[in-house]
């Protein structure tokens, strides 16, 4: 239990998927200019990264892993589909932000003109299949994995909320025009990820 | 078939405009500071110049050949249906790179680790696919494909070059920077080899294009 938690600390503050990773930062730099629409956005990153990975995962051990297709037939128990592991992960990916698109749009209306055109662009956010792969790659088990994904996508929350916070105040001070916009934006990401990298002092 | 030769009799191979598409991306529309796509990979694997070199070849590699493939599929793939076709266009070639750097360069792959496969993720591909490939011919579109690779390469390679050089003194793993610098004091900056120094970078080379290039600024 204590490991669960510290790995969910770990995964908002620590190694935070935009500060420490990088990941999903095409978005984030391009919906971050108003808070409101970064917090919708950051909400459905929430909502799908908690779907798809855990259901990645859940793929990978019983279809893809080595020997995970023993419980088919014991002759298929030295079959190693890893390498589909790509196409399987961004079909899976693809596919539930789809079925949630249209889960939403009927059931709730008012969410889904809250997230309406962020929910397709949630696809191509690395931070989501970044989420699958690290999992893939650190071999997560699945309560790890669900702890994860929920530690990544409240990190991305909250980076792309405190930058579009920042960008709003920014409008009211004076940039050289050259730097405007993308320029700043970068650099303003960049000091704030040297503050989160004090959080890397702190003992799990 | 005879319609398609003419068309190439009457556009040479490398005309103007095919040119012009290849260059482009080089500077004017450069995919990471212009169009602001891609960033996400252009920061994470630029601390050594040899994993960057790697990365940008493979992202060519995808881009050139996922823009040609979309572009001859283009006339048969469903409206509503293409972002999935495309990612698995994408997905599989990209496995192809993942293997191949697995069975030749195990260290570099490692180095890598999930950047390879966010190769499918990064915006680049995807962003000229759906601005290019889908309404051109395949050979513009490869064309295309290729300049945006190589700009972004520029970009990988470039920040690469400044984080090793002032983070590690050295240059494609070879010592740059003199022992005699050591010893009067000179110490490695040991901000470049941490991730916020990507984001900086980048920002600087905005903001230098930008001032070069009255053109380009309020783009976005």
């Amino acid at each position: 239990m204590e490991h669960l938690l510290s790995l969910f600390i770990k995964s908002i503050f620590v190694e935070n998927a935009v500060f420490a990773f990088f990941l999903g930062m095409c978005s984030f730099l391009a919906v971050s200019k108003k808070i409101k629409t970064a917090f919708g956005l950051g909400l459905a990153v929430v909502f799908v990264m908690l779907l798809t990975t855990p259901l990645n995962y859940v793929i990978l051990k019983y279809m893809l892993g080595e020997g995970a297709l023993a419980w088919i037939h014991p002759s298929l128990a030295d079959v190693d589909l890893t390498f589909l592991s790509f196409i399987l992960f961004i079909s899976t990916i693809a596919g539930a932000v789809q079925l949630v698109e249209m889960v939403v749009e009927k059931f709730a209306p008012s969410l889904y003109s809250a997230l309406g055109i962020f929910l397709p662009l949630i696809t191509v956010n690395c931070s989501i299949l970044g989420a699958s792969l690290f999992m893939q790659e650190r071999e997560y088990n699945f309560a790890e994995t669900a702890v994860f994904s929920l530690g990544t996508g409240i990190g991305f929350f909250l980076a792309i909320v405190l930058l579009a916070a920042i960008r709003e105040r920014l409008q009211y001070s004076k940039v050289p025009p050259a730097l405007q916009g993308l320029g700043i934006a970068m650099i303003v990401t960049g000091l704030m990820a040297i503050a989160f990298l004090s959080f890397s002092g702190i003992k799990l | 078939m005879a319609e398609v030769v003419e068309k190439e009799k009457k556009e040479p191979l490398f005309s103007k405009k095919n040119l012009q598409v290849i260059k482009d991306p080089l500077d004017d529309n450069n995919p990471v500071t212009v169009q602001v796509l891609g960033i996400c990979s252009a920061l994470a694997v630029t601390v050594q110049v040899k994993p960057a070199l790697i990365m940008s070849l493979g992202v060519i590699f995808v881009s050139a050949f996922s823009n040609l493939i979309v572009s001859m599929l283009r006339k048969s793939i469903p409206t509503r249906v293409r972002i999935i076709v495309q990612l698995i266009v994408v997905a599989t070639l990209v496995t192809i790179v993942d293997q191949v750097l697995k069975a030749y360069m195990f260290d570099v792959s490692k180095k890598l680790s999930v950047f390879v496969g966010l190769i499918i993720t990064n915006c680049i591909i995807m962003g000229r696919l759906e601005a290019f490939a889908l309404g051109q011919k395949p050979w513009p579109a490869f064309l295309d494909g290729v300049g945006n690779g190589i700009g972004y390469g520029i970009i990988l390679v470039a920040v690469a070059f400044f984080r090793e050089l002032f983070g590690a003194g050295s240059v494609l793993g070879f010592k740059v920077i003199p022992q005699w610098f050591y010893d009067h004091g000179y110490v490695n900056n040991g901000l470049m080899v941490l991730p916020p120094a990507a984001l900086f970078l980048i920002g600087i080379y905005i903001w230098v294009q930008r001032s070069r290039n009255q053109k380009l600024v309020n783009v976005s």
